[in-house]
């Protein structure tokens, strides 16, 4: 970092909000007394969770990546959210439909295989995170090293555990997790009611959530949650997907199924088509590929029908939400549509009719999230007063007992944090450890749960079998993650204890993983070197551009605007280029042959104020 | 109660919950929920004392409020917020709250949860009867299912009836037989809940 930036104690440290998102991702911070999203240097606000490994090796991020899905789309991740906590057998037959390739040892973390290098989950994610973390300081002008991140409130550990490894290996300290549909409740600002309850439901790319809160005065209570983290946008596009490539093999006789770039123009294709369709009554699948083209017109009526099954799988959740806080539909005041897949008028009406109220839809639902999180960022770093979120554990912790039965300790719903305390003893004479198998899910079976971790107590002192007692407290922290620690009971001893995940990465991996991220250290220093010199030059072009509407401009000579429109052309040239200290060097030519202009202007406006006419 | 007496922060007595009264530091949890919240050990708690007392305790202790803080402070908070939600949920539900009472008075839960109380005894073996045969797939039995959940609903509520009374009995009086009484009548009240739990299983699943 040395030399890039001048350290200015003045500034306070920022800590931005981040809403790591199935499709897009993005970045805010509390501006004062609102929250605002940072946008990129092009003034985009949303970074698409892209990413593509270029020919050279190079690691593309975003709307950069765009172009690469459709040209090199096995060397390219979308829709990352999917995989992160989670095995090759979670993934499944969806794999099928994914560009890339998973590597076959993927049981316990997934491998991506790009290229020649292998990346898990939060490491793409980590991408994502350090180009918005990048923005941002380009936008501040100064370090940002700490974030709030929001995830899906039906998240599991493991997958609350890849996120924050993810913000790790991106150079972040992740000060908090939040539940998504929870930080868009505090986006929503409805705590200016005294007192209420807000069901926020949130269908996103990937995953879909539904929160039931109690509002009091600044707090936001929530009652409960459920959700799906295997629904979304993402299932309407592969189904529409599977309907047309059916439909082209009928029309050309070919099955183009098997190009990853047919199949990633196609995607295109019903994406456009589904976005159009929630605003028009039809919409065509225009698709070209190899000089033949398919259209096919989907009227709304239809689109509807089609996805009606996806639609009716988020209302199972929302009845049980409903169920746990204990509340029948009437008696929810208000509720918050999230998530882009809500834009869908079938979604909206589905929504409308289960609660009896019309939603609210104000705030953008791509940037609510980020603009809760960076709300919560405000919490933490003590900018923002009298609000407090109180969230829930989506799903009951258990631990396996004799016979594969799971002994629920903390049920689903709890208030977090949230703890519970178990003695274990040894079954043997002179067993000096004991493993506990702890399990996530509702299921009475520990093979029907999702296995978290093992945690092994170890150097229990050798006694008789019984006479041990270990004292194993299980806190659940206000990132929704378990942290375990134990105690002899008899010595009061503090007792070690080995994690073992069963999804996940170690602590060991993950260090490697942010090691080697510094090693690339360098490769980062020149894209933000780039990136600054990008909005330089936008300032200054954008600069020329409203001088040459000005008197001073025309007083030029026909050689003096010449020089000026060849050096903005240069400069135009350079700005598409990597090397940042061309960029620079046409920035600074620009700055000389617009000297005399700059001046005139000055001048003309000294001597208009004198004058006292405007200018 | 495992208090300290010396405030680790600036080493006078305390003899406050939560915060020292010198240097207001935050202190290590009191672990017993009824100390915690500062209610008297009760079986009846009103409710919205209940949830008024937490809102606000856990403006003060609650992990947010303590990020610019030292690391023990740190601690401290997520402990005492552990706990603070841990006893929100026991003592909100009014028979959460009496097994904790009798447990903290030493009165442990009677075996008698996974026995019949004797008076139902027939009742409950006709009840599996129909139940098994439920689920061998006669359907037929449905609504004299539904009729002996109806049953099992209201002895339910005439246990929480009681139960009511006996709080307010023992509220009054502290006397602990009176706690014998309600330990007797959590157990009957446990058995039922299992069978409605299992009836309604059935019913949905059937």
């Amino acid at each position: 970092m040395s030399g890039l930036y001048q350290i200015d104690f003045g500034k306070p440290e920022r800590v931005v909000g981040i809403d790591l998102g199935t499709t897009n991702s993005l970045a805010a911070f509390m501006d004062l007394t609102h929250p605002q999203v940072i946008p990129d240097a092009g003034g985009e606000r949303l970074v698409p969770s892209l990413v593509s490994m270029a020919e050279s090796g190079e690691m593309v991020v975003g709307n950069a990546a765009r172009p690469l899905l459709i040209e090199h789309p096995e060397r390219s991740v979308y829709s990352v959210k999917r995989l992160m906590g989670r095995g090759a057998a979670d993934v499944g037959e969806e794999a099928a439909l994914f560009p890339f390739r998973i590597a076959p040892e993927s049981e316990s973390v997934i491998r991506i295989e790009l290229g020649e290098r292998r990346f898990t989950p939060p490491e793409i994610s980590a991408l994502v995170l350090r180009q918005l973390k990048s923005n941002a300081e380009a936008y501040f002008n100064q370090p940002v090293n700490k974030a709030v991140i929001t995830v899906p409130a039906y998240f599991n550990d493991a997958q609350r555990q890849a996120t924050k490894d993810a913000g790790r290996i991106a150079g972040l300290d992740v000060l908090r997790l939040v539940n998504e549909p929870t930080a868009a409740a505090l986006a929503y600002g409805l705590d200016k009611r005294e007192e209420g309850t807000v069901a926020v439901y949130d269908l996103g790319g990937g995953t879909f959530d539904i929160s039931i809160l109690k509002l009091k005065d600044g707090i936001f209570e929530v009652l409960a949650t459920n959700g799906d983290t295997h629904l979304g946008g993402d299932d309407i596009d592969n189904l529409l997907i599977r309907i047309a490539l059916e439909d082209i093999q009928s029309e050309w006789g070919e099955d183009v199924a098997g190009s990853g770039e047919a199949v990633q123009r196609l995607r295109q294709a019903v994406i456009g088509a589904k976005e159009r369709l929630s605003f028009a009554p039809f919409a065509d699948i225009v698709f070209e590929y190899r000089g033949r083209q398919y259209r096919r017109r989907l009227e709304r009526e239809l689109f509807e029908r089609l996805i009606a099954g996806i639609v009716d799988r988020t209302l199972g959740p929302c009845r049980a939400c409903l169920k746990d806080a204990g509340l029948t539909p009437e008696r929810i005041d208000e509720v918050v549509l999230v998530g882009g897949s809500t834009r869908i008028p079938l979604v909206r009406r589905a929504v409308e009719t289960l609660f009896r109220a019309r939603p609210h839809t104000e705030l953008n639902p791509d940037e609510v999230v980020a603009l809760g999180a960076a709300i919560q960022a405000g919490i933490l770093s003590g900018e923002v007063e009298g609000k407090l979120l109180l969230d829930v554990t989506p799903l009951s912790l258990g631990i396996e007992t004799m016979g594969g039965a799971v002994e629920k300790i903390i049920l689903r719903n709890s208030t977090i944090p949230a703890s519970a305390t178990q003695t274990f003893t040894t079954a043997v004479d002179g067993q000096t450890n004991v493993l506990i198998h702890v399990l996530q899910g509702e299921r009475e079976l520990a093979r029907d749960c999702r296995s978290l971790a093992r945690f092994d107590l170890k150097g229990i002192e050798p006694l008789p079998a019984g006479m041990p007692r270990i004292e194993v407290r299980f806190l659940i922290d206000a990132n929704g993650i378990l942290n375990v620690t134990a105690r002899d009971a008899r010595t009061g001893k503090e007792q070690t204890v080995e994690v073992k995940p069963t999804y996940g990465l170690t602590d060991a991996q993950v260090e490697a993983m942010i090691d080697e991220s510094i090693d690339h250290a360098e490769e980062d220093f020149q894209a933000r070197q780039l990136m600054e010199a990008r909005v330089q030059a936008d300032h200054i072009l954008a600069a020329v551009e409203k001088a040459r509407q000005h008197d001073a401009y025309y007083g030029l000579s026909e050689l003096e605007k010449q020089q000026i429109q060849d050096a903005v052309n240069q400069l135009m040239l350079a700005y598409h280029s990597d090397d940042y200290l061309l960029i620079r060097a046409q920035i600074d030519h620009l700055n000389g042959v617009t000297m005399k202009l700059a001046e005139t202007m000055m001048n003309e406006a000294v001597r208009g104020a004198l004058k006292g006419t405007r200018i | 109660m495992e208090r300290l007496t010396s405030c680790w922060n600036c080493g006078k007595n305390t003899e406050q919950i939560h915060f020292c009264g010198s240097c207001s530091s935050l202190q290590p949890p009191a672990t017993n929920y009824y100390d915690f919240f500062g209610f008297e050990h009760r079986l009846n708690l009103d409710p919205a004392a209940l949830e008024d007392r937490f809102y606000r305790l856990s403006r003060r202790l609650h992990p947010d409020v303590y990020f610019r803080r030292s690391a023990r402070e740190q601690q401290f908070s997520l402990d005492a917020t552990a706990i603070l939600n841990d006893g929100y949920r026991t003592l909100k539900n009014p028979i959460s709250r009496a097994e904790y009472l009798l447990k903290e008075k030493g009165i442990t839960a009677s075996e008698n949860g996974r026995q019949p109380p004797p008076e139902l005894l027939e009742e409950v073996f006709e009840l599996n009867e129909m139940l098994e045969e439920l689920r061998q797939g006669d359907d037929s039995l449905r609504p004299q299912l539904e009729e002996a959940e109806q049953r099992f609903l209201k002895l339910r509520d005439e246990i929480d009836c009681r139960l009511q009374v006996e709080f307010e009995l023992y509220d009054a009086s502290g006397d602990r037989s009176r706690l014998l009484e309600v330990r007797s009548l959590l157990s009957r009240r446990r058995y039922i809940r299992n069978l409605i739990e299992e009836v309604e299983r059935e019913l949905v699943g059937a």
